[in-house]
């Protein structure tokens, strides 16, 4: 498929020049061109921040909805569709602080759906407070003296919780990228991919050269399916590590745990409720307690 | 409190009285069970306290020979299971009331006092049988003989109950409840009562349902097939029913991580196509009120059972108030419309909320459906539902490849595409947004996209029905109340029996039905009963309708209006 069914053409982006959101952008048109998903078979779904704002840079259906809210209705688009593509798409901000809890109990629920973080370790929309990410030390208009809570490791959550693919990404590398992205999105259930994105206005500390000096390959004789061990890796702070972390291919997914689809895979949209089963419930009232 | 000997509400009313976990369900479920089989009229109803084990709980059971379905004061029969019991209910024991239990569990609440006693030996009967767990058993069998009920009818109902249980289970039971039966001559005798209530033919074919299972029922007929919530008393019980009925039913039955998580997993869920509710309480709601403004700013469906409990914050988990009328009313910033029901009977229940699913299909707003602990809790036998009077109305739309999600129109509806079904792109916005559903600050097309959106509410305001008049016809005094005091403040006036007076119950209360100022000001007194310290209502009628409603009757100690100091309250003021 080529990937210009996804543009938009010539539309006022939002971001600053240099940011690496436009890398993760062509990036994930062009994973998905290849996939040969089309744009109205896939949902798009973000919250709020520069990042939650890809949905409106390409053509697609999408769900741009609250800040830190963007996995509960993903989950539940894909539950209703299963058929539909489900991307929930936001910044480290919008997906680690304000919807942490939601990031933990979607990895518990696993839908089948791919969860994009853009991770460049600062806030950008609200203009340079420190975020989840945020590394010790990091000196902002509010954490004046910098920043002294742990930094929040979403790929050791993750992997914590089983979550069934994990993955870590760099911006400066385009093509590594969309080989991760295209993993992520083909796999059944819950999958995780923290892009590394500079943020060249807020961010004068983790800067493009920053993410190169600081970041590596996991080798390719590493091992994926081996929880402790992709836990260790994910641990690593001297240097990050990028590539797939960890892969549980054996899970069952929330569209299927709903138990409603295994005789009829039909979406909710086209089924009509069962009026004589009904009738059948209310009559059995007719006995007390 | 203060009550007047001659008010007296119809049939029997029987009080159990008992710790939690002590036996108070099984004896209330036996009989309530039984007297339906049976074809009498019965109304439960429950206060309990916020804990697993112990305090104090009770259940009123009213046993008539017409229908009933309202809170009384009065106990005819108190059955108290433990210390504790007596005292809990003081305030509410008269000289007529009877009171049948054992003296060596009940202790100094009994001897010495002036209760009109009489000692049923329940545990002494259940011992002889074999386990003193059957004496809850024999409770109900006492119970059973004194309503006049056929032993017969009695026994069979105990072997039914029990049947899943190994045969000398079953048949110990049966001689419980018949032991206890027999109990039932003395005790009327020793108490100088005689009970003459018939059972009711018209009975037989009705349903006893809870208020939580009617509006169970009714979302399932308003085509609801996704509910996402976070369990909270009292609004838990819609929840266990969907999961309980839900799933072979092709329902997606799924508990959130919190009530954020629980609403916005629901208007996602509108958005892919399904018709999802939520079910919570004040609190939990509380969490859910940015979401509410989302589906004010996406412009969509979502139905909301709001479960009122005594409030601010944590309040009293397990009683019952009116109050989050006002939080339902203005909960999201920004301006935005939505429909407010708030039921009074079961049958409203189960018509309303299927209408809330179609009506938030419609028009594209939250639309609540507001109960109470009083109204979930509560159950007693009436007509069954009847499905054919429900349509499950669907508004979604097959999109043209140039669909755009928020076309401008006259009514301010835009057809509402979902993904996935036709050529078009559906894009929705929690920022203000163009006619495609893309971010603008183009300030015109902001106020366009206001009154677009506000729009809606005048098409709404043409399928609201109008409040309930009863009697029919004239009226010197009128009552103005809503949701769950509906049967309490009715059967209060006919109690009056005053044929001046008239009762205008609200179970569809926004937008405000715009006959309401003709109502009110048709009267040369109105009062309004609300379970609130302000008067929410009242309020809300002063803002619509212009109309400044002067006597007020309100009660927020977290028990539900009683039939009798309803009564007593309208005696005085319409003196």
């Amino acid at each position: 498929m080529d990937t210009n069914v996804f543009d938009m053409g010539d539309i006022d982006i939002a971001w600053c020049p240099g940011c690496g959101d436009y890398g993760i952008l062509n990036v994930l048109k062009k994973a998905l061109a290849e996939l040969d998903i089309p744009p109205e078979k896939l949902v798009m779904v973000s919250g709020i921040g520069q990042a939650a704002k890809i949905p409106h840079y390409l053509k697609t259906n999408f769900f741009n909805g609250l800040h830190g809210r963007a996995l509960p209705p993903a989950a539940a688009i894909k539950a209703a569709n299963p058929s539909m593509t489900v991307i929930a798409e936001s910044g480290d901000g919008d997906m680690y602080g304000e919807g942490g809890n939601h990031f933990i109990h979607t990895i518990r629920r696993n839908p089948s759906i791919t969860n994009i973080v853009h991770n460049n370790m600062v806030y950008g929309l609200t203009k340079g407070q420190a975020s989840p990410t945020s590394q010790l030390g990091f000196k902002t208009p509010v954490q004046v003296a910098g920043v002294m809570l742990e930094p929040f490791n979403p790929l050791a959550v993750a992997i914590s919780l089983d979550a069934g693919f994990v993955a870590r990404a760099f911006i400066g590398d385009p093509e590594k990228t969309k080989e991760i992205l295209k993993k992520a999105i083909m796999h059944k259930g819950y999958a995780l991919v923290d892009i590394f994105q500079p943020c060249v206005t807020f961010n004068k500390i983790n800067t493009w050269q920053w993410f190169k000096e600081h970041t590596y390959y996991l080798e390719d004789s590493y091992n994926p399916i081996d929880r402790s061990a992709a836990f260790k890796r994910a641990l690593e702070t001297d240097k990050l590590p990028l590539g797939i972390f960890y892969v549980n291919p054996n899970k069952s997914t929330f569209e299927e745990n709903v138990g409603i689809y295994q005789q009829d895979n039909r979406p909710l949209f086209e089924r009509e409720p069962d009026m004589n089963r009904l009738r059948t419930l209310i009559g059995k009232f007719r006995v007390a307690g | 409190m203060t009550r007047e000997k001659h008010i007296k509400a119809e049939g029997i009313s029987i009080i159990l009285c008992g710790q939690a976990g002590m036996g108070i369900q099984t004896v209330e479920g036996i009989l309530t069970g039984m007297l339906k089989l049976a074809s009498y009229n019965v109304f439960a109803t429950k206060e309990y306290m916020s804990r697993v084990r112990g305090g104090n709980n009770s259940t009123e059971i009213r046993v008539s020979s017409r229908p009933v379905s309202a809170y009384v004061d009065r106990i005819d029969i108190l059955v108290p299971l433990n210390k504790g019991a007596i005292s809990h209910l003081r305030d509410r024991i008269t000289a007529d009331t009877v009171v049948i239990g054992e003296a060596e569990l009940l202790g100094d609440e009994v001897s010495g006092t002036k209760l009109k006693f009489v000692e049923t030996p329940f545990t002494k009967i259940a011992n002889e049988i074999g386990n003193k767990i059957y004496s809850n058993v024999v409770a109900t069998g006492t119970l059973a003989g004194l309503l006049g009920m056929k032993l017969d009818d009695v026994c069979e109902y105990v072997k039914r109950t029990f049947t899943a249980k190994a045969a000398d289970i079953v048949s110990s039971n049966v001689r419980a409840a018949e032991a206890g039966f027999r109990l039932a001559g003395d005790v009327a005798a020793s108490a100088g009562i005689k009970i003459n209530i018939s059972p009711d033919a018209s009975v037989k074919d009705q349903i006893i349902p809870s208020g939580g299972d009617a509006i169970g029922l009714g979302a399932m007929a308003g085509g609801c097939n996704f509910v996402s919530s976070y369990p909270m008393t009292p609004s838990t019980s819609v929840l266990t029913f969907m999961a309980k009925n839900g799933r072979e039913s092709g329902i997606i039955v799924e508990q959130a991580e919190d009530e954020v998580a629980a609403i916005n997993m629901a208007i996602g869920a509108w958005y892919s196509g399904a018709r999802a509710m939520v079910t919570t309480s004040g609190g939990g709601f509380a969490l859910m009120v940015e979401g509410v403004s989302l589906a004010g700013m996406l412009e969509s469906p979502v139905v909301i059972h709001l479960g009122q409990r005594p409030a601010p914050a944590t309040g009293l988990p397990t009683r019952t108030e009116q109050a989050d009328l006002e939080l339902a009313l203005y909960a999201g910033h920004g301006e935005f419309p939505r429909i407010i029901f708030a039921p009074g009977t079961l049958e409203q229940a189960f018509y309303l909320t299927a209408r809330a699913f179609n009506l938030a299909d419609k028009f594209q707003m939250p639309v609540f459906v507001l109960s109470d602990q009083y109204f979930v809790d509560s159950y007693y036998n009436t007509s069954a539902f009847d499905v054919s009077k429900v349509q499950v109305e669907k508004y979604v739309v097959k999109t043209a490849a140039d669909y755009k999600r928020y076309e401008m129109t006259p009514t301010g509806i835009s057809p509402r595409g979902i993904p996935g079904f036709g050529k078009g792109l559906v894009c929705v916005d929690s920022d203000e947004h163009d006619a495609e559903g893309h971010i603008t600050e183009d300030l015109k097309l902001r106020t366009r996209m206001v009154d677009k959106r506000l729009r809606k509410l005048e098409s709404a305001k043409a399928e609201i029905v109008e409040p309930q008049l009863y009697p029919k016809g004239k009226y010197k005094n009128l009552v103005v109340c809503w949701g769950s005091t509906y049967p309490v403040v009715k059967e209060a006036i006919e109690l009056l029996d005053k044929s001046d007076t008239a009762l205008l119950h609200y179970s569809q209360i926004y937008p405000l039905h715009k006959k309401t100022a003709d109502y009110l000001s048709k009267a040369k007194r109105v009062v309004i009963v609300e379970g609130n310290a302000t008067a929410q209502l009242a309020k809300l009628i002063r803002l619509h309708a212009g109309f400044d409603i002067e006597h007020k009757i309100l009660k927020y100690s977290g028990l539900q209006f009683s039939v009798e100091e309803v009564a007593l309250a309208l005696k005085k003021i319409l003196k």
